[in-house]
């Protein structure tokens, strides 16, 4: 039943399999919860998402050019604790360009020794993972990190600031993710980081500068990374040296859930921020029914493999694998 | 140089890069931190190592298959909770020190059905393990926190604290289950048809299908494998805290990748030994205990590792052109 329908219709629906499965969630949650679909939680499920969101929308670009990102994780804490300690010292003008730039030289680490030197992306960024961590340990000296004074500061702007009634991480996630997506769908830059992603070989025969896309694709983020580090120090007004440990896998996650393949060369920001709002919802739901927060991961690992496996199973026209 | 690779153990160090590594540090920290060469220190460098090492043999397997396995973490903590709890069930009330034996056999049981659960599903779903085990990864770290209540369990029998204290002759009894590990899984690996098959499975999946090969078993007897070892670390590491917390084996995935990789086994999958693999968890091992001794901050040892390991990467593609390193997905 289940096979025939996939290999019919299947692939229009597979394609938007994680829109239906968004819109399911969402009627069975609202069922279930009179208060789920209000607009006071829907806006707090957007605030508490916009952190991963914004990570999300740079490892996507990372994961599309054919490459992984799990340094993002330490790189958040890195830049949380940087713009959080150099707050009290030089002030928040001077603060967050500094912290952008240092950022930026994690992601040119990674871009030069994964696109100029090609290496492989998951090692190097799982040792800049531990590398940075120990960096982030070295400069706190395993000290937390807090601004003394803050109700002062417009530096809270960024994540307990709003405009027009919207909370100002939901500005900059949604902001950004729509910047990226007309970036990645109708310029230049964005085929050629799918060319690169889907056919290494061709799109350099192609004459497109392999390197120096993957290098730019890294850059991108750990632009994104210094932006979630800004709304994260700026809503806690402090930071812990460990914030962001586990987050890449979150991040992957919700990249995964988007439906882009980590085999490069398709994927779309649009369905990242899908991805992140379903992981961020289901969280929502499953606390407002009373569960503990634990559960959403045992919902989270179902809804990963079931999405994936039926994405992969309306390519092969199978619900199961062939293998014996 | 031609008269350098006439010289064997010149010749078996540049096949096995790592070793010479392990040499170096040895010899280093043996001159440099005063009570590195003892040795009660040394082992206690097989003891500390033991851990992460158990998890390593089978992600050699596992990974020389082309696979993954990003969940060991969390089937860690689970045996562990389950080894530490299941003493104290009111059904082995009565069985003195043998209430140990069911609860070590289930927290084993349990570890074997989590890789059974990751292996079934790459079989029969044909979604690569990376994803597979980056959602059992969260998955099994939630019934980790849903059978604990994210409580830490104690273990109230002593004999089961004891147990880790125990010699055998002048050994640590961690140290010797370690040790017969790493020889059984060698010489599974190197002796045996599953282990010929681990390499042809990892090398071309296609033709090992071909062959005959049934990759889809062989490849969950391999997660199972993986499985088991992460529960039995996860059971020794309890018996060394006396406890089971939750939060137990977190990132320890990426500390076994690590080893692993430093090992010479390729993330491609077709390639790599236990012996390299050894040599990559005894020099995470060294290296932390021996920085420890010389009183460095735990901080510069991660950055010192993750250093080392892009180095070797690097390394590994200047001098092996044809190691082309991609993930393969």
């Amino acid at each position: 039943m289940l096979l025939t329908r996939l290999k019919a219709g299947g692939p229009a629906i597979a394609k938007q399999g994680i829109l239906v499965a968004f819109i399911v969630f969402m009627i069975a949650f609202s069922l279930m919860s009179d208060r789920f679909l209000s607009a006071d939680n829907i806006m707090s499920v957007f605030r508490q998402s916009a952190i991963i969101g914004v990570m999300a929308i740079g490892v996507t670009i990372v994961v599309i050019g054919g490459n992984l990102d799990l340094s993002v994780g330490s790189m958040l804490s890195f830049a949380t604790v940087l713009v959080v300690d150099l707050h009290d010292k030089i002030g928040p003008e001077l603060a967050i360009p500094v912290m952008i730039m240092a950022t930026l030289c994690l992601g040119a680490i990674n871009g030069f020794l994964i696109g100029i030197l090609r290496l492989n992306s998951l090692i190097v960024t799982l040792g800049m993972l531990s590398a940075i961590q120990g960096l982030v340990l070295i400069y706190s000296g395993g000290q937390n990190v807090d601004i003394a004074d803050q109700s002062g500061t417009w530096f809270a702007v960024f994540g307990r600031g709003a405009v027009f009634g919207i909370a100002t991480p939901i500005i900059i996630f949604l902001g950004l993710a729509l910047i990226f997506h007309v970036i990645m769908t109708t310029m230049p830059f964005g085929r050629r980081v799918h060319a690169v992603g889907g056919n290494p070989t061709a799109s350099v025969f192609s004459g497109i500068p392999r390197s120096r896309i993957v290098f730019m694709t890294y850059l991108i983020s750990a632009l994104c990374v210094a932006i979630a580090a800004i709304i994260l120090g700026s809503r806690v007004m402090g930071s812990q040296n460990n914030v962001g440990q586990g987050y890449e896998l979150q991040v992957l996650a919700a990249v995964i859930l988007g439906g882009t393949s980590l085999l490069g060369g398709s994927g779309s920001i649009l369905r990242t921020v899908l991805g992140v709002l379903m992981l961020a919802f289901i969280q929502n739901g499953l606390i407002l029914m009373g569960q503990p927060y634990y559960t959403q991961w045992l919902v989270t690992w179902a809804v990963i493999i079931v999405a994936v496996w039926l994405d992969v199973a309306a390519k092969r026209g199978r619900l199961f694998s062939p293998i014996a | 140089m031609a008269n350098f690779t006439q010289i064997p153990l010149l010749r078996w160090l540049m096949r096995n890069p790592i070793w010479g590594f392990v040499l170096i540090v040895f010899i280093f920290f043996s001159l440099a931190a005063d009570n590195f060469f003892s040795e009660r220190n040394l082992m206690n460098i097989v003891v500390q190592t033991s851990t992460i090492g158990l998890i390593a043999l089978g992600m050699t397997l596992v990974m020389i298959n082309g696979n993954i396995d990003l969940s060991v973490g969390a089937t860690l903590a689970l045996a562990a909770a389950f080894a530490v709890d299941v003493q104290s069930w009111a059904a082995f009330a009565t069985w003195g020190n043998w209430q140990i034996l069911p609860a070590v056999c289930i927290a084993l049981l349990v570890g074997i059905l989590m890789g059974a659960i990751n292996g079934f599903i790459v079989w029969k779903t044909g979604v690569d393990a990376f994803i597979v085990t980056l959602g059992a990864m969260l998955g099994i770290r939630g019934l980790v926190f849903v059978y604990t209540g994210e409580q830490s369990f104690y273990a109230m029998n002593f004999a089961y604290s004891d147990f880790s204290f125990m010699t055998i002759g002048p050994f640590p009894v961690l140290a010797v289950i370690f040790a017969v590990a790493v020889i059984a899984v060698h010489l599974l690996l190197s002796r045996t048809v599953h282990g010929r098959n681990t390499y042809a499975v990892g090398g071309n999946r296609e033709a090992a299908v071909n062959a005959g090969i049934r990759v889809g078993p062989h490849m969950m007897i391999n997660f199972m494998l993986i499985g088991f070892l992460a529960a039995l670390s996860g059971v020794l590491l309890s018996t060394q805290m006396g406890a089971a917390t939750p939060n137990l084996g977190r990132d320890y995935e990426l500390w076994v990748i690590t080893a692993v990789v430093l090992g010479g086994t390729k993330l491609t999958g077709g390639k790599g030994d236990i012996i390299g693999t050894l040599g990559g968890v005894l020099a995470i091992g060294i290296l932390r205990n021996g920085m420890n001794l010389m009183q460095v901050p735990a901080f510069y040892v991660l950055v010192i590792l993750g250093s080392i390991l892009i180095a070797v990467l690097f390394l590994d593609k200047r001098f092996n052109r044809s190691a082309d390193g991609g993930l393969r997905l």
